[in-house]
């Protein structure tokens, strides 16, 4: 079809603003990360790198960090094995309820937030677990097992089975066929989806809250300190921070693997 | 084979292996049982646990739940007006957040499909992806800041001598459309990319025009699409109280009651079932968006 120069000239615009709509927020917490004055007022007053030393002094912000770092490992860990298991399972059979696994896989990410946090928080609580690293790495599993699930089974419908034949009819078993060709075609995919799993971890509020208790993980930290007026530039600082520790993984995916782009929360 | 370096390994493994291949129902059970038996475990286990607890009576003089089947938390639900306005609230903003969305993300999607170089594409994809999963609550936050009176809204708007809208419900409508965006732009980008050029050769061959091609052609071509995105717009928006209570002033919305109820006061019986509305409303929205086939557009 042929489009009229007004037409493409529009689209573009509108496509600069949407950009523009997107990133004038983040860019807003960027610069006022850097700002003098303790409120954050247009235009920001002057420069300044005293809030990265005031962060980098916090004691609770270093355990913050740490706790989220601690929390997304282990919830991409547990989310490696499941994803990887469950994308086999329903890519090398077929069996009675094969589309219920792909569905209940989703589940928990496709329910609002809230039903999630709620559930698993009344679950740790009726069975007497101790909210703490434990429940947040369980919680935060279970959400981020669609991401390395729809990564790996894109990746496994796009390969062929044909060479893991061939290596079965040179004689590898079933493990060797496994180390030496189906691991190393897969590990972009398992590398993309992990990356985006632990990004989801270390970005998660909504359900977090519901399931830390006392624990702050570094997007808590930022929620229980936003209302402290003398805390706003540091707030600001460590916004900084914890978006560009969830930009790297996903720009990273996005790099690896570009089926990682069409993965729905 | 007895001459081969293979056999120097521990037999075990080899044995296991041919074991395993010779029966496929045990490799099938062996790779479902701990993912399915976590998420059914953990997961459905929990759900069906809020469910039952949707059942119980919290008493208001000792504090604790008496578990007690009764009926009472959904009569509550459903005769109490607060509880009525907020569900209708937090629907109708959801709908308004997925309109928005769906009229701002249509033309840069449009833009990334069928306009774009291949190499501008691939930046603007990354563009789109990047915010989707990293910095919610910086985001949210941000808006915050952007928002408060005397704030950056307040000052660029000044000059036309116009004022932001504060911290309301607007604002709350505004923010939502801005963090669910990217979860709109991508499945319409991708719905876009599928129709065939020849299609729109065809229509404009028999001699419509640019508009009556896009609105008897690819508008309804990427219909599903825009269900599918909206899946996650109306979830997206159902499930929170993080955005609500940062940036819409003291207004509710369906997870702030639900929040307040399981966290501040302890019902968590009520929390439950008023969870249940959110619940029943994505299953409907779901059944419904099934038909159009938007499933096949995720």
């Amino acid at each position: 079809m042929e489009r009229s120069p007004a037409a493409r000239i529009l689209l573009r615009l509108a496509t600069a603003a949407t950009l523009l709509f997107i990133y004038l927020p983040i860019a807003l917490i960027v610069i006022y990360a850097f700002n003098t004055n303790r409120v954050p007022t247009w235009p920001p007053a002057g420069f300044t790198l005293e809030w990265f030393g005031k962060a980098a002094q916090s004691s609770e912000i270093r355990n913050s960090l740490t706790l989220s770092i601690q929390a997304a490992t282990g919830a991409t860990l547990v989310a490696l094995v499941l994803g990887t298991l469950a994308a086999f399972a329903v890519h090398r059979f077929s069996f009675f309820g094969r589309e219920t696994v792909s569905f209940l896989v989703i589940l928990p990410i496709a329910l609002p937030g809230i039903v999630t946090g709620i559930a698993l928080a009344t679950a740790f609580k009726t069975i007497g677990i101790e909210f703490g690293l434990l429940t947040i790495v369980v919680a935060h599993a279970t959400f981020c097992v669609v991401t390395v699930y729809n990564n790996a089974i894109a990746r496994l419908r796009r390969s062929s089975r044909s060479l893991e034949e061939a290596s079965m009819d040179l004689g590898a078993d079933t493990w060797q066929t496994f180390r030496h060709v189906t691991f190393p075609n897969l590990r972009t995919a398992l590398l993309a989806g992990g990356l985006l799993a632990f990004a989801l971890s270390f970005d998660e509020v909504i359900v977090t809250l519901l399931v830390a208790g006392p624990q702050q993980t570094l997007p808590l930290w930022i929620f229980n300190n936003y209302l402290r007026p003398n805390q706003a530039p540091v707030v600001n600082v460590v916004a900084l921070l914890a978006i560009a520790l969830s930009v790297i993984p996903v720009y990273l995916a996005s790099r690896i693997s570009s089926e990682a782009a069409g993965v729905p929360r | 084979m007895t001459s081969t370096p293979e056999s120097a390994r521990p037999a075990f493994s080899r044995r296991l292996a041919a074991a395993l291949y010779k029966r496929p129902r045990l490799q099938l059970g062996l790779l479902l049982a701990p993912p399915l038996g976590a998420l059914v475990v953990a997961y459905l286990g929990a759900l069906l646990l809020l469910l039952i607890n949707a059942f119980w009576r919290y008493d208001a003089f000792t504090g604790r739940v008496v578990t007690q089947p009764t009926l009472d938390n959904f009569v509550q639900i459903v005769t109490t007006s607060v509880f009525r306005d907020v569900a209708l609230r937090t629907m109708l903003t959801a709908a308004a957040v997925t309109v928005a969305d769906a009229l701002i993300a249509f033309p840069i999607a449009y833009f990334m499909a069928r306009v774009a170089s291949r190499r501008t594409r691939n930046l603007l994809i990354v563009a789109v992806v990047l915010p989707l999963w990293s910095g919610y609550l910086v985001k949210v936050y941000a808006w915050r800041v952007m928002l408060l009176n005397g704030g950056f809204l307040d000052s660029v708007l000044a000059p036309i001598g116009l004022h932001g809208p504060g911290l309301s419900d607007v604002s709350a409508w505004l923010v939502f459309s801005y963090l669910w965006l990217p979860y709109m732009i991508l499945p319409i980008y991708a719905g876009l990319e599928r129709i065939p050029d020849s299609l729109l050769e065809a229509s404009a061959d028999l001699g419509a025009h640019a508009g009556s091609t896009f609105r008897r052609v690819i508008l309804p071509l990427t219909l599903p699409a825009v269900v599918a995105g909206s899946i996650f717009t109306f979830s997206l928006t159902l499930g929170d109280y993080v955005t609500p209570s940062l940036v819409a002033g003291g207004t509710q919305f369906i997870g702030n009651i639900v929040f307040e109820n399981i966290g501040v006061v302890g019902n968590t019986p009520l929390a439950a079932a008023y969870a249940c509305v959110p619940i029943l409303v994505m299953i409907v929205y779901l059944i419904a968006a099934r038909r159009t086939g938007a499933f096949e557009s995720l």
